[in-house]
């Protein structure tokens, strides 16, 4: 699911674009450190298959709907946590650019909610641990199930709390956790499954790729400081946003049907302003269009 | 996304090769307008859809210039739509409260809040979209390397935007493949998608070991060099200047209600 | 200092999983020859390729290019002297744009932006796609794609150019196109492949590879003409040595 400019407040989409940047240049300095060469296209081609994946819609057993890989847990699994954070963030870059999926302010709380979610929370603390070091059957599918839910929930506490601290939408956070847990915790769980599934094929073709080795302790490190730095930015944000009388406080004061504030008339002047700004700016658009056509023709 | 989303991908990345003025720009000033541009877009309030409408002047002029197609931009911006659409449309539901009054009618607070959500929505997703159209993926890679952007991430970026053309069109013959041999089913169970998305596993990891022998033999050391020319010039100054002067407008200014109040003091 | 350019003698190579893909090979190649490299699947034609490249090491053997052995410390020299031009062309073709592409070697061995810069247009131009320079390579048609893909490797002014089926998924007017520029190179030239018709046409020299052996090593005309050769090879005459189907005559 992605986090949409629309509902973000420019603090809370840059302080999360900070934290988003601080940890791709983390990752991208220990993929750099360790340089193997053979990695390169191999990540590349990673992160061209998640988007292959996801066009491959599957259907969801016993609900009628449909589904498809998110990628996150499988990357990790197959690279490592920096080097398939790094493949997630340019998978997520490029769904900002060519398909408008969340935009580009939003672009750090999604690296974050989909990326950091699984590789830096789901996987080392939740996958790594259950699968141990040679999974086989049923524990690669409750590793990859539970690793699945960790990270799409995660990912929705992250869209909840980013929304409701930006103060955009009057959707006050109990309810909207409640629409979007559930749903994402089914989703993971599906991820989860897709993720065993294809983690079994690919070691049954090709027993010679190992599991990534085991995440370092400054790997648990990394982890740890990546989760502060997203609670205490998000509480910041909220702090900020509560402060501010058009925050979350309003919101949730609304919500709770709190005294309305009197209707203001229609303010007409600025209608017709509007409609002024949007015909001059038509007309502009109308004018270039045309003297581009000539210059085409000419 | 769908198997069409690759086209709708190489479209627009196609649009960009052509020799227009939004092309002839600098990569880089055009990735901080946009970046300028979105932040701005975000900083108005819940109940200011009024003030969003100086901001259309930024993707329209661009398209312009840049001989984008609307509708180029149209189906992206439907597609990516259900999201914010969702969460736009809990507003009124949520905020009954009558915020206006016009004409003795009440318009709530949530509608004006689901219609400011929808137009920055438009604004911001139409600015990401025209970027790439006017710019090309590969400069707009360039113009992030040399704002400091981490090489293995622009490396990352290029070969994933590479490569996916032709991995999708390799998971589009194994669905065409299925539909041909179930014509029953409308997608595939869970169950043939992961050994279909395994067959596509396990040939990606072999081409990514033929292109790494490729590169090799190339005399590939880990770095993907790209020769981009060229420094912001006089065109890009004026670019960045209107811009800038727009954003600062819309944001400091209340266009509509003083262009409005002109009017209204114009009249006798 | 030898006389050849090409040495590989007595090489075996097993992959990973223990399949014996070459069982003692040896060759010598020497200035301005042209040599078709025939086989079946599986016979050891693309991993003698990589073992030129220097992709993969011999388990025994060895092989040299030029006044090198072929070992990771001489690799730098090995590529400045032998160009590969890989079977797919979306293997080779890795960077966004065509020019990108066709640069990448050249920087690579660290020459100077203009010397690069006309290095790219002259092997572009070489191989007539110098109209394709700034397009994506996902947008081009087969026969435009082989063709940059050996553009890529001419930039390297290699001594050697080694192709893997180069007429492999092309049309026939691309495949046309592709034999007379390969035989209007003035390179040595190694082509491995399973058309025969176009080693007939742009090699004079022939080796068949028969389950990781050298099983015929000769001018071209005459080994393509020995039936009980490509027979154990799995391979069939070039046409144009075949009979005539309409009216019987030998080819």
């Amino acid at each position: 699911m992605h986090m949409s400019d629309a509902l973000l407040s420019p603090a809370v989409g840059g302080a999360l674009w900070m934290v988003t940047a601080g940890a791709v240049a983390v990752s991208a300095r220990r993929v750099e450190r360790a340089p193997d060469a053979r990695r390169v296209p191999l990540m590349g081609v990673l992160g061209a298959f998640v988007f292959a994946a996801q066009t491959v819609n599957f259907s969801i057993p016993g609900t009628g709907s449909s589904g498809h890989l998110m990628g996150g847990l499988l990357l990790a699994a197959l690279l490592g946590p920096a080097a398939g954070f790094l493949v997630l963030a340019s998978v997520v870059c490029v769904q900002a650019l060519f398909f408008a999926d969340g935009g580009l302010l939003a672009l750090g709380a999604n690296v974050l909610n989909m990326g950091a979610a699984s590789c830096f929370v789901a996987y080392p603390l939740v996958f790594r641990p259950l699968a141990g070091a040679k999974p086989t059957g049923a524990r690669l599918v409750v590793a990859s199930t539970l690793g699945g839910v960790t990270s799409l929930v995660l990912g929705a506490l992250g869209v909840v709390a980013q929304t409701t601290a930006s103060g955009v939408s009057t959707l006050p956070a109990g309810p909207f956790l409640a629409l979007l847990v559930p749903i994402h915790a089914v989703i993971g769980a599906v991820e989860g499954l897709a993720t065993a599934a294809l983690l079994r094929v690919l070691w049954r073709a090709r027993p010679e790729l190992a599991p990534a080795s085991a995440p370092s302790r400054a790997a648990r490190m990394f982890t740890v400081a990546i989760a502060a730095a997203a609670v205490l930015v998000a509480g910041l944000g909220a702090r900020l946003a509560s402060a501010l009388p058009d925050g979350l406080e309003w919101s949730v004061a609304r919500t709770a049907g709190a005294a309305p504030a009197e209707p203001a008339p229609v303010p007409l002047p600025a209608v017709a302003g509007v409609g002024i700004t949007l015909a001059a700016v038509a007309l502009l658009f109308a004018l270039l269009r045309a003297l581009r056509r000539r210059a085409r023709g000419a | 996304m769908t198997v069409g989303g690759a086209g709708q991908l190489g479209s627009l990345g196609a649009l960009a090769s052509r020799d227009t003025p939004a092309a002839r720009l600098d990569a880089r000033v055009k990735v901080l307008a946009t970046l300028a541009f979105v932040a701005v877009v975000a900083s108005f309030g819940r109940h200011d859809l009024l003030r969003l409408a100086p901001l259309a002047l930024f993707p329209l002029v661009l398209a312009a210039l840049g001989d984008v197609p609307l509708r180029a931009l149209l189906r992206p911006l439907a597609l990516a739509a259900p999201f914010a659409l969702g969460v736009a449309a809990f507003e009124p539901l949520l905020d009954r409260a009558p915020a206006f009054t016009v004409g003795g009618v009440a318009i709530s607070g949530g509608a004006v809040g689901m219609a400011t959500i929808l137009a920055k929505f438009a604004l911001s997703l139409s600015a990401a979209l025209l970027l790439v159209a006017t710019t090309g993926f590969d400069h707009v890679c360039v113009a992030l390397r040399r704002l400091g952007a981490p090489r293995a991430l622009v490396a990352q970026l290029l070969l994933t935007h590479r490569y996916l053309f032709v991995l999708a069109a390799e998971a589009g013959r194994s669905l065409r493949a299925h539909a041909l041999r179930a014509p029953g089913r409308r997608r595939p169970t869970l169950r043939v998608a992961g050994t279909m998305l395994g067959a596509l596993l396990v040939r990606a990891l072999a081409r990514a070991e033929r292109i790494h022998a490729a590169m090799k033999c190339r005399g590939f050391e880990g770095e993907l060099p790209l020769v981009r020319r060229g420094r912001p010039g006089r065109p890009d100054a004026l670019f960045a200047a209107a811009t800038a002067a727009l954003l600062l407008v819309a944001r400091a200014v209340d266009v509509p209600a003083r262009l409005g109040a002109g009017l209204a003091g114009g009249l006798p | 200092m030898s006389h050849h350019l090409v040495g590989v003698d007595d090489v075996h190579y097993a992959y990973p999983d223990g399949t014996q893909a070459l069982r003692g090979v040896s060759f010598l190649l020497h200035h301005g020859e042209s040599l078709g490299l025939v086989g079946a699947n599986g016979a050891g034609k693309s991993t003698l390729l990589l073992l030129l490249a220097g992709v993969v090491f011999p388990e025994r053997g060895a092989v040299r290019v030029g006044d090198w052995p072929v070992t990771p410390a001489t690799l730098p020299h090995v590529r400045r002297s032998l160009g590969m031009v890989f079977q797919d062309p979306d293997d080779q073709l890795f960077m966004p744009t065509v020019e990108d592409d066709v640069a990448f070697g050249p920087l690579q061995l660290g020459l100077p932006p203009d010397e690069v810069r006309a290095r790219t247009a002259a092997a572009l131009a070489r191989v007539g796609a110098a109209h394709l320079g700034p397009r994506m390579p996902h947008r081009l048609s087969g026969g435009e794609k082989r063709a940059v893909s050996i553009a890529t490797v001419l930039a390297m002014s290699p001594d050697v150019l080694v192709m893997d089926e180069p007429s492999a998924g092309l049309d026939p007017a691309s495949r046309r196109g592709l034999v007379e520029q390969l035989q209007a190179f003035e390179h040595t030239k190694i082509v491995a492949s399973h058309d025969l018709d176009l080693v007939y046409e742009v090699c004079r020299r022939t080796i068949v590879l028969v389950g990781g052996t050298v099983a015929a090593d000769g001018p071209t005309a005459e080994v393509l003409a020995r039936r009980d050769v490509l027979a154990a090879a799995r391979l069939e005459p070039p046409l144009r040595l075949q009979g005539c189907p309409r009216c019987g005559a030998a080819g």
